[in-house]
């Protein structure tokens, strides 16, 4: 009796597995080939709009989802000792598929086609790295980006600094509200921004109304106006003043977190001992938020290196204002020039590389 | 010796303490806060008063003489049609819309399981792999664009969505994969070990216990990821192009400063258009803002 159950059994467990494999298999095929009808589907032109909105929200947000779930089903499936093996790379093999197809290895192909010519067919050695150190463009690109590294950690973090070390002092409320005023820019994106400020440097010649704040008040002030943004080198300063508009709110929010960090006592002792405000700031405060002023200088620093959106949208590189990173986009995506796009990129690269080093080499002592 | 000092003394202020303090702050603090205030209000300000402003009115005259004399001024909405309308703004929002919200859920999806993984999961390479995220963080965008551009051209893939969304995944996903760690890793290990012992699936422990505990990470971190798609600029030029169907918001407004760059009337409220999501996701999640922006300060 039981030897016969236990027959049963075991034909039941070979009859299953072939339609189990199968299903296995269909479900992720099915996935597949629903989502590449999909992406085709959103390719249509003539398909109307309406539906090509429904669809992309549904495979953008459901999509993924959906091959998590079915390639799960098809581990699960496998034998136990197998399915316990590759469980992991399931949840954890998509994310390395896209970080080696999206940064890996597209890095490691600048690398090599910044050796390249202009289409990327012929090794031309240096070349591209030669133009990028001697051009007299170039020269001028490197300069700006050099006087944007410099001046903009400068003022967002000195300002930032004393903007929280003032509010600080105030009521809670109109402390609350001075930071929220100061911070509201970094929700505007680098695009929006340009235009507000282009509308503050907008020039007309003399005689005519002047909208534009700036020579507005320049004209006010018995002034004639002036086009900023070709007086050459200065109209860097100009396009600098909308990144430090930017992020003194940055450096502002995380001071300020520092600056409640220091122990009023030590104020309080530093004040009895008849340091004055000014002291107490440079003597006190500063050397115990230099910490956070290093990684908020840090930060702002990566973020200057890779300025691309204001240059592009004031004045497009012209009179003088390139960047490396807008230059990258120039030679790479305008003039087609793919060499040197790529070089300019590595040296963006080699620039951030330090930074990358420490915090690897951090990761691996924490852990 | 200064720790044994602080630790004796620095009981927080009391309400009578903190409120005589803040009326010592005096005037000239709080003036020059207000200058400060002023001074980085005042740009957003003049953008938001000339877009409601008809187009001769923002030529002739500033903005501040409408702002001062609000009554007598000549207001109108006609700017804000002729944008969304004639200028498309319209379609590059539901553009902007449709890219920016699976680009925020997909690498948000992909980066739990990671993280979780990460975390929790014994496989070979574990640590290399995590070490290999955190160093990719930093890693500036540029050094993909020009090869990912070319496979893109290969696939056919430019100019669509499913490669928007795919390239901000990719840039997104170490920091991401980070941050989700950080915050998975510290989920008590009693809890995962009880899912386990009631037989719980990985599957199962990741979907209805993991990510329901992630939320605050998630909301922060979806914040970020948000406002950057939404207000990136070169990833839209370089893999999506300025053909017509394709604009969204950003590269809708670079275009119109080169076409029409004296046409304040249409900038303003081209412009405005462009930062109202970015400033009602700051004013009404403020705090899950601010800790997205100083968690995501560090992208590549």
């Amino acid at each position: 009796m039981s030897s016969v159950a236990k027959k049963d059994r075991v034909f039941e467990i070979f009859a299953a597995t072939p339609a189990r494999i199968l299903v296995a298999l269909i479900i992720p095929t099915i996935t597949f080939f629903v989502l590449l009808w999909s992406f085709n589907f959103m390719r249509d032109a003539r398909a109307p709009r309406i539906l090509v909105a429904i669809v992309a929200l549904v495979v953008g947000v459901g999509g993924v989802w959906a091959l998590y779930l079915a390639l799960n089903h098809l581990v699960t499936q496998m034998p136990i000792r197998l399915r316990d093996s590759l469980l992991p790379y399931v949840f954890v093999g998509p994310a390395l598929a896209v970080l080696t197809a999206y940064i890996v290895l597209p890095s490691l192909r600048t690398v090599t086609l910044s050796l390249m010519n202009r289409a990327g067919t012929e090794f031309v050695g240096l070349d591209n790295y030669i133009f990028a150190f001697t051009d007299p463009s170039m020269l001028i690109t490197l300069r700006n980006t050099l006087l944007w590294l410099v001046v903009v950690p400068a003022f967002t973090v000195s300002l930032g600094l004393l903007i929280a070390v003032l509010v600080d002092r105030m009521s809670e409320t109109g402390e609350k509200v001075a930071k929220t005023f100061i911070f509201l820019p970094l929700a505007i994106s680098f695009v929006g921004a340009s235009v507000i400020w282009r509308f503050i440097y907008f020039y007309q010649p003399p005689g005519m109304a002047q909208p534009g704040l700036l020579n507005a008040i320049v004209v006010a002030l018995g002034g004639s106006p002036q086009g900023w943004l070709t007086i050459r080198p200065w109209n860097n300063f100009f396009l600098i003043a909308i990144m430090i508009w930017l992020q003194t709110g940055f450096a502002m929010v995380i001071l300020s977190a520092a600056v409640k960090g220091v122990p009023g006592d030590l104020l309080d002792a530093a004040r009895i001992d008849g340091a004055g405000e000014v002291r107490v700031f440079f003597n006190v405060i500063i050397p115990y938020v230099s910490g956070t002023i290093l990684t908020v200088t840090t930060t702002i620093l990566i973020l200057v290196l890779k300025i691309f959106d204001v240059v592009f949208v004031m004045t497009s590189g012209q009179f003088q204002t390139g960047v490396v990173a807008f230059r990258m986009y120039q030679e790479a995506f305008i003039f087609r020039h793919f060499g040197r796009g790529a070089a300019l990129a590595t040296l963006l690269f080699i620039g951030v590389l330090p930074i990358m080093i420490r915090n690897m080499k951090s990761m691996k002592e924490r852990r | 010796m200064s720790t044994s000092v602080s630790t004796t003394t620095v009981a927080p202020l009391t309400v009578q303490q903190k409120r005589i303090r803040a009326i010592l702050a005096g005037i000239p603090v709080r003036l020059t806060v207000l200058a400060l205030v002023v001074i980085w209000t005042v740009p957003t300000l003049g953008l938001l008063v000339s877009s409601f402003r008809p187009a001769a009115a923002i030529r002739n005259t500033g903005w501040w003489t409408a702002f001062f004399a609000p009554f007598t001024a000549d207001w109108t909405l006609a700017n804000y049609i002729q944008v969304i309308g004639a200028d498309r703004m319209g379609l590059a929002f539901s553009n902007s819309l449709l890219i920016t919200i699976p680009a925020t859920v997909i690498p948000i999806t992909i980066a739990a399981f990671a993280a979780f993984a990460l975390a929790w999961m014994e496989f070979p390479g574990r640590k290399i792999v995590f070490i290999i995220v955190v160093g990719l963080m930093v890693v500036p965008l540029q050094m993909s664009l020009i090869p990912v551009l070319r496979v893109y051209t290969d696939l056919r893939l430019n100019g669509t969505y499913l490669g928007m969304w795919l390239a901000h995944t990719g840039f997104g996903l170490p920091l991401a994969t980070y941050l989700l760690y950080g915050y998975i890793s510290s989920i008590p290990k009693e809890i995962l070990e009880s899912a386990h012992a009631d037989g719980a699936s990985p599957m199962l422990t990741f979907t209805r216990l993991i990510m329901p505990l992630s939320v605050p990470a998630v909301a922060s971190f979806a914040i970020f990821q948000f406002l950057w798609v939404w207000n990136d600029l070169l990833v839209a030029l370089v893999f999506l192009g300025t053909r017509s169907a394709n604009v969204i918001v950003t590269t809708r407004l670079a275009e119109l400063v080169g076409s029409r760059g004296q046409d304040w009337h249409v900038l303003t409220a081209g412009a405005f258009l462009t930062i109202i999501i970015p400033l009602i996701v700051f004013l009404s999640l403020q705090r899950f803002f601010v800790r997205g922006m100083m968690a995501g300060s560090v992208k590549g």
